[in-house]
């Protein structure tokens, strides 16, 4: 791709990075949450992919700590979900942190924090996806 | 509002036939896209934000990276000709429609009217939820305090999906 394209992809990732992270932690105010923020976080990593090519980001790597951090969130967001159990009445998915109150961003007990985790775990996914596609291709063109 | 989600969505229709028909296929990705992004302007229409923003960019994504794979295979269609095993699973998939539709016309008349939905289970989510929950977002409230064990299916699909594509696409294993 030109210099133009590669720039305005820069500048422009980083927008939609810090609005996916947005979308996440505001996911218990306003629309929007875990799932679309982490696809939000992972296009803004796609787009840099696709503007300056798979030799701009050292694909191995990425991968295998896209593939790693997917996996610790899911496990963190299970065992949020334990701590749940333990504490307070025996439900998981117990929302058993203090409410505050509703409307302010740190509110709504355990709801932001599996927000998060899931927008990590959505984000690393759809990374891992790409990710593995792209190393298919190079591997199949050597 | 019914007659614009009509005219979306008979188009959205006509795209997908094409889709499926087109020659070429980077314009049926095209017309695949449309039906995507149709589907973005109904739910906005039906106020469901939430749907359309994960809609809007999951179909960009998966958009994406379709136009990359047909770029760096093939854009032709496969030649297809018609023996008679085709005009065997046409003619089934035919009858089945009509059988659909039969049974689909007699059930129709025991529905609500659209938009006029029956109200027991959301009724007690829609009163309750914010104050249970304390988020001010419903459907994030219902997503994570009442129905926590679908999310969490959810998001275990995703995270089993990129473990099928790692396993399936890689070609030299690690050592």
């Amino acid at each position: 791709m030109s210099v133009i394209v590669k720039k305005i992809a820069q500048l422009m990732s980083s927008l939609i990075f810090v609005y996916g992270i947005y979308i996440i932690t505001h996911g218990h105010l306003t629309p929007g949450g875990g799932f679309a923020g982490g696809a939000l976080v992972a296009g803004a990593f796609i787009l840099l992919i696709l503007a300056n090519g798979s030799e701009y980001v050292r694909l191995k790597r990425q991968e295998e700590g896209s593939s790693l951090i997917e996996s610790i969130a899911v496990l963190s967001a299970l065992v949020l979900a334990t701590v749940g159990l333990a504490a307070g009445s025996l439900v998981f998915f117990n929302n058993w942190l203090p409410g505050g109150i509703p409307g302010q961003l740190i509110s709504a007990g355990t709801i932001p924090l599996y927000n998060i985790f899931i927008g990590m775990e959505v984000a690393a996914a759809l990374i891992t996806i790409f990710l593995a596609l792209v190393i298919y291709k190079e591997e199949i063109s050597k | 509002m019914e007659v614009m989600l009509s005219v979306i969505i008979g188009s959205m229709i006509v795209a997908a036939i094409a889709a499926i028909h087109a020659r070429d296929l980077l314009s049926a990705i095209i017309a695949q896209g449309f039906v995507g992004y149709g589907l973005v302007i109904c739910f906005v229409m039906l106020r469901a934000p939430d749907l359309a923003i994960v809609q809007i960019v999951v179909e960009t994504i998966t958009l994406v990276i379709m136009v990359a794979v047909v770029l760096d295979s093939s854009r032709k269609e496969l030649e297809t000709v018609i023996d008679r095993r085709q005009v065997a699973t046409t003619g089934m998939s035919l009858l089945f429609l009509v059988l659909l539709l039969f049974f689909f016309n007699r059930a129709i008349g025991s529905l609500a009217r659209f938009g006029d939905h029956t109200l027991r289970m959301s009724e007690a989510y829609v009163t309750g939820a914010a104050e249970q929950t304390g988020s001010i977002n419903l459907v994030t409230g219902v997503l994570w305090d009442f129905r926590g064990y679908d999310t969490l299916g959810e998001a275990t699909v995703l995270f089993t999906a990129a473990i099928g594509v790692l396993t399936i696409i890689r070609l030299a294993g690690k050592k």
